[in-house]
């Protein structure tokens, strides 16, 4: 006998075009964001060319090289932000001490008027890597200074965890270092992090392309921060709405409920309890 | 032939560009006041001068090629006239660009660049780093791979602007102001001339802004007109080759190292030019990270370049744009008809030196009165509409 069928489809569960509208926005001090991609700036061909990528993106929320633009210069980047009216995180990139990273999120309070920064601390050219001690020295400071920090920080839980101690808005951790489109190096410690956040959680750095940040979304993070996969592609509009698309698709697996990964194989209409045709 | 012979251009801006666009017009019969408190002291003055249409083809900028590519074969027969008229070299050579690659992923970046550029028809030769380094010894040892664009060129822009001068200075339709502009006069919504910083005005039958950043904080531009100009400043390098490392380079290398961009270009005078940053950090000084980051690149593509006497760092603004295309002809009034008496030829950004001889032909016909040789519509200064303005 058929089993009978419980209530199917309510409005509450319908899964729509698009999955984006459905989900709860991302809240990080009080404000809602309803993509789940960020992105940065860096490396843009033109400054079309990034608003087209922009646009595609979906994007709320663009992060951007205090040290590399100027809010001052007319026709820029910020013109073009202010007028899509996306939000700008901007960052520290580029600092290699605690001091310079205090400083330069204190100009971009002066210059923005907000208080978010993406605070990124950087130990060597050669790897871009986050330097931990200065990083945390940093977070302190300004955390106590009342900013809303955003870590840029190692795949590191314990770590991490330190950081979200300190008080900081979210963490982000790096899937490889940045630029290199390695993807997500060591998904087990993304996971544990995750497993440990209070506060939001957005991979940062080191995405290639789609499938990586479907796995960073996947593996339980809030959102995906990226910048080279797409302004350094061939087609960088084109690899926007593959993120867009790869960020949605990661979200709504890791909310879906995914099969464990079995030895051996398991057809997929089992012979046991088939209708007697 | 000209349909309005023997007519007043003012050119606003002794760039390459404007000072191009002055001595085309006036070897056509035009009369030419050219107003620039500092001609040549710009962009011209910092320019390496590659005409390099190939080796600088950027993804999604494939249709910048309609310009670049004239441009660049307009150029022999320019700087055959113009070292003609002036009886002064240009530095003009045609003896090509290497591209070479530095690590496995900047490889593999020229590899895709190279197919697109053969798909585009443009010539592009793959080397073994072997063939490359017995091409110009002095490539360290550590190249991954490089390619050949035979058919991009240099000049040296300084030669150049000072040549056109000399050939202006001797032409009794030519006046200098060493002035500046500071807007454009109308009358009727035609353009009849400008205004110059201690308020006296010259008139004249057409107008053109060729004064890079400067052309957007003119007065008196057609209502609605915005031009979006940007900034992006350079860093660039001037230094002497001592005499035992000469030549350092018999043609110009180009070079990705671990994604960053380097160009080594060797001037007949012995000495080489390495740049370019790009900043938009507001700061019109000499970047000492800059800098930092030029030598290290290039002395890890170059060695030798250790070895070298630094003879002179500049920084200079780029005239940016929102496509990075020029803003070139003429733009629309309120009733939607071309304003008269008014020519832009502004935002070149990367490309101005190569499109100098372009943009002299296009502007002189266009003062001429005749149709342009090549169609630069899509170049129109008012395609930027702001948001919000309809």
């Amino acid at each position: 006998m058929l089993q009978e069928h419980t209530q199917t489809g309510t409005p509450d569960t319908r899964i729509s075009d698009d999955p984006q509208t459905d989900d709860e926005p991302l809240v990080i001090d009080g404000v809602a964001l309803r993509s789940r991609l960020v992105m940065g700036t860096g490396g843009a061909p033109s400054i079309d060319g990034l608003a087209e990528a922009l646009e595609e993106s979906g994007t709320e929320l663009t992060t951007v090289a205090m040290r590399r633009y100027s809010p001052e210069v007319g026709g820029s980047l910020f013109e073009l932000l202010n007028r899509r009216r996306i939000r700008v995180l901007p960052n520290t990139a580029g600092c290699f001490t605690a001091r310079e990273a205090v400083m330069t999120a204190q100009l971009a309070r002066e210059a923005l008027e907000t208080n978010w920064v993406k605070l990124e601390v950087i130990a060597d050219e050669r790897t871009l890597l986050p330097d931990a001690v200065e990083l945390v020295d940093a977070a302190e400071s300004l955390v106590a200074d009342g900013f809303q920090v955003f870590a840029y920080t190692n795949d590191d839980p314990a770590l991490a965890y330190r950081l979200e101690q300190l008080g900081v808005a979210a963490v982000m951790p790096l899937g490889a270092p940045i630029g290199t489109g390695l993807g997500i190096l060591n998904p087990h410690n993304i996971e544990l992090i995750v497993s440990r956040a209070n506060v939001p959680v957005v991979l940062d750095a080191g995405i290639g392309t789609a499938s990586d940040a479907a796995l960073a979304m996947e593996l339980g993070c809030d959102a995906v921060l990226l910048a080279t996969a797409v302004t350094r592609a061939q087609h960088p509009a084109r690899m926007a709405a593959a993120f867009r698309h790869a960020v949605t698709a990661g979200r709504l697996a890791s909310a879906a409920g995914r099969i464990p990964k079995r030895e051996h194989a398991l057809a997929s209409s089992s012979m046991e309890g088939r209708p007697d045709l | 032939m000209a349909q309005y012979p023997g007519r007043h251009a003012i050119v606003v801006g002794g760039g390459i560009i404007g000072l191009a666009i002055a001595w085309e017009a006036a070897r056509r019969g035009h009369r030419i006041t050219l107003v620039d408190p500092d001609p040549a002291g710009g962009a011209t003055h910092a320019a390496a001068g590659m005409l390099a249409p190939v080796s600088e083809l950027h993804y999604r900028e494939e249709h910048l090629l309609d310009l670049t590519l004239a441009s660049a074969q307009l150029y022999p027969d320019f700087v055959d006239r113009l070292t003609a008229a002036a009886g002064q070299p240009v530095g003009y050579q045609q003896t090509g660009t290497m591209v070479a690659a530095v690590d496995a992923a900047d490889r593999q970046s020229l590899s895709d660049l190279h197919q697109a550029q053969t798909r585009l028809g443009l010539q592009s030769e793959r080397l073994t780093t072997r063939s490359a380094r017995r091409m110009e010894p002095m490539l360290g040892p550590q190249l991954t791979g490089a390619f050949l664009a035979s058919a991009d060129h240099q000049v040296d822009p300084r030669a150049m602007a000072a040549a056109l001068q000399t050939a202006l200075a001797g032409r009794p339709d030519y006046h200098r102001l060493t002035a500046r502009a500071t807007g454009v006069l109308s009358m009727g919504g035609c353009v009849t001339g400008v205004r110059l910083e201690d308020g006296t005005t010259v008139t004249a039958d057409e107008v053109v802004l060729a004064n890079g950043l400067s052309a957007a904080g003119m007065d008196g531009l057609p209502d609605g007109l915005s031009l979006p100009l940007r900034p992006v400043y350079g860093d660039i390098l001037r230094l002497n080759v001592p005499q035992a490392l000469r030549p350092l380079l018999t043609r110009t290398v180009r070079a990705v190292v671990c994604g960053r961009q380097v160009y080594v270009v060797p001037r007949a005078d012995g000495t080489v030019v390495i740049g370019a940053t790009q900043r938009e950090n507001g700061s019109a000084g000499v970047s000492a990270g800059g800098v930092y980051e030029l030598l290290r690149d290039a002395q890890t593509v170059i060695p030798a370049v250790a070895e070298l006497e630094l003879q002179e760092t500049i920084c200079r603004p780029r005239p940016g744009t929102a496509d990075n295309a020029p803003l070139l002809g003429r733009c629309r009034g309120q009733d939607g008809q071309d304003v008269a008496g008014l020519l832009l030829a502004t935002g070149f950004f990367r490309h101005g030196v190569l499109l100098a001889p372009l943009a002299a032909r296009l502007c002189a016909e266009l003062i001429d009165g005749a149709k342009p040789f090549m169609d630069v519509e899509r170049y129109r200064p008012d395609r930027f509409v702001e948001e919000g303005a309809l």
